[in-house]
């Protein structure tokens, strides 16, 4: 649960503007960006997602760095994208 | 990936590597500490320690949520998961952390509804979803976690949901380091500052550490390559003869950290006066509570509970690698009757945990290095 994961933001849900579908290595999952009400994200941008929220946003070379990185340590990130998959966030 | 080489390359680490040697004084030994238990992870992963010169040693911190829960609290939540009517959740992590009657799943076992859950908004659609059922979440987690239990208890305030509440563990970094730094086990040079904590609380409260007890800080981010430049930065400090709060990971850490988050903190939470972590014992204003006006979402003051403290079991040396004092393949149990699948300490149980984090990958490069050196 203590990792951040990188996601792209694919569109703010028009009813519920304090969530956003995320897209995360191909999975796409709600998240709440209500943490970033002082500089909201746009669609294309990414963001660094931690048990549900985005924390902060990120450009697009340090995602990509980021998720490279998740992916080379092996069982936790496989717990949290496992975890992230189960979410139903609403 | 163009973008990951930049962060990975071995030439630039090799470089970073001789910048550091470079600047050591000979005859002198450093100590830094790392914080986080992510960077923890990434050091063994990578072996980080073979691109350090012997003078430098790395100490692993305190910085890991799940480590850090005392055996009580597990107690404590299974306590409000035999009531009735009661459906708990918690993150993953959690459900292996041992209680002195076993953990989440021993309890299942015996009859409690313990579920994971991804995020606190799957918890309290749990509760929208079971009216009939009192979903109490068990939140853990530094300042990186506790804005989410705040945003999910003010979501759930708003939308008038009855049956949710929140066991709070929620511990606050600075007042550990602050422990660690009174402790006279202990002699530190400088810190190597958590990365996601300080996304939200930002540098700041690092301040104290370089200006009452002198010694450099510099926030860091994940990546081999980024721990590498934290220490020469360290390095270059302590050369230079300063001891200031640097930000190295400020592609994803503002200085004064996330505003926002702060405040939701704040509205929902206040200082415990007291809270025991595992290892470290009794530590003032250390960890959050919900605040009297949510009450109503407070699982503490709806369910009584033993609050007994419990002993680690005798064999177990988690607080020493918690604070730095021992490493993991020193403790007693480390790699026997202590290891991933049968964890006796909590630092065995999270992948954050430092000695998950040796057992997994470090004692091979240690193996490596070894061989290399009598070959």
């Amino acid at each position: 649960m203590c990792l951040g994961i990188p996601g792209e933001v694919i569109e703010i849900m028009t009813d519920r503007p304090d969530l956003a579908k995320v897209d995360v290595s191909g999975v796409k999952r709600a998240i709440n960006i209500g943490l970033l009400t002082d500089d909201p994200p746009v669609p294309g941008e990414w963001v660094l997602i931690h048990v549900g929220f985005a924390l902060s946003k990120i450009d697009e070379a340090e995602a990509a760095a980021a998720l490279e990185f998740l992916e080379s340590i092996g069982k936790a990130y496989e717990d949290e994208m496992a975890a992230f998959l189960e979410s139903r966030i609403e | 990936m163009r973008f990951v080489d930049e962060f990975r390359d071995a030439e630039k680490a090799r470089a970073l590597s001789a910048k550091i040697t470079s600047l050591c004084e000979p005859g002198r030994h450093y100590k830094f500490m790392e914080v986080c238990g992510g960077h923890t992870h990434t050091i063994y992963k990578h072996g980080l320690e073979d691109y350090l010169p012997e003078s430098i040693t790395l100490v692993h911190g305190p910085g890991c949520p799940v480590c850090v829960i005392p055996m009580g609290r597990v107690d404590d939540a299974i306590h409000i998961a035999r009531q009735p009517g009661v459906l708990m959740t918690s993150f993953g992590d959690m459900m292996r952390v041992p209680g002195s009657g076993g953990n989440f799943f021993d309890s299942n076992a015996e009859g409690t509804n313990i579920r994971m859950v991804y995020s606190p908004l799957d918890s309290l659609k749990i509760a929208r979803q079971n009216p009939d059922l009192q979903v109490v979440f068990m939140a853990i987690g530094f300042e990186t976690t506790a804005p989410s239990t705040a945003m999910t208890v003010l979501r759930a305030a708003k939308e008038g949901i009855e049956n949710f509440s929140v066991f709070a563990n929620h511990v606050t970094i600075i007042p550990a380091i602050k422990a660690i730094l009174d402790s006279p086990d202990l002699r530190l040079d400088g810190f190597i500052g958590p990365g996601h904590v300080s996304t939200v609380i930002g540098c700041r409260p690092y301040e104290f550490i370089a200006a009452e007890y002198g010694k450099p800080v510099v926030v860091a981010g994940f990546e081999p390559l980024d721990i590498l430049q934290s220490i020469y930065m360290l390095m270059e400090q302590l050369h230079e003869g300063r001891s200031e709060v640097e930000n190295q990971y400020s592609r994803v850490v503002p200085w004064d950290g996330n505003p926002v988050a702060l405040r939701v903190i704040a509205e929902t939470m206040e200082l415990r006066p007291y809270f025991e972590w595992r290892g470290l014992g009794f530590i003032s204003h250390s960890a959050l509570r919900m605040r009297e006006e949510y009450a109503a979402f407070d699982a503490e003051r709806q369910y009584s509970v033993p609050g007994v403290r419990v002993a680690d079991p005798k064999a177990c040396q988690c607080g020493e690698v918690l604070k730095g004092v021992l490493k993991p393949w020193e403790c007693k149990v480390f790699g026997t009757a202590c290891t991933p699948e049968t964890p006796i300490g909590t630092c065995m149980v999270s992948p954050e945990g430092a000695c998950a984090a040796y057992y997994n990958f470090g004692r091979f490069t240690r193996q490596r290095v070894r061989e290399a050196s009598t070959t």
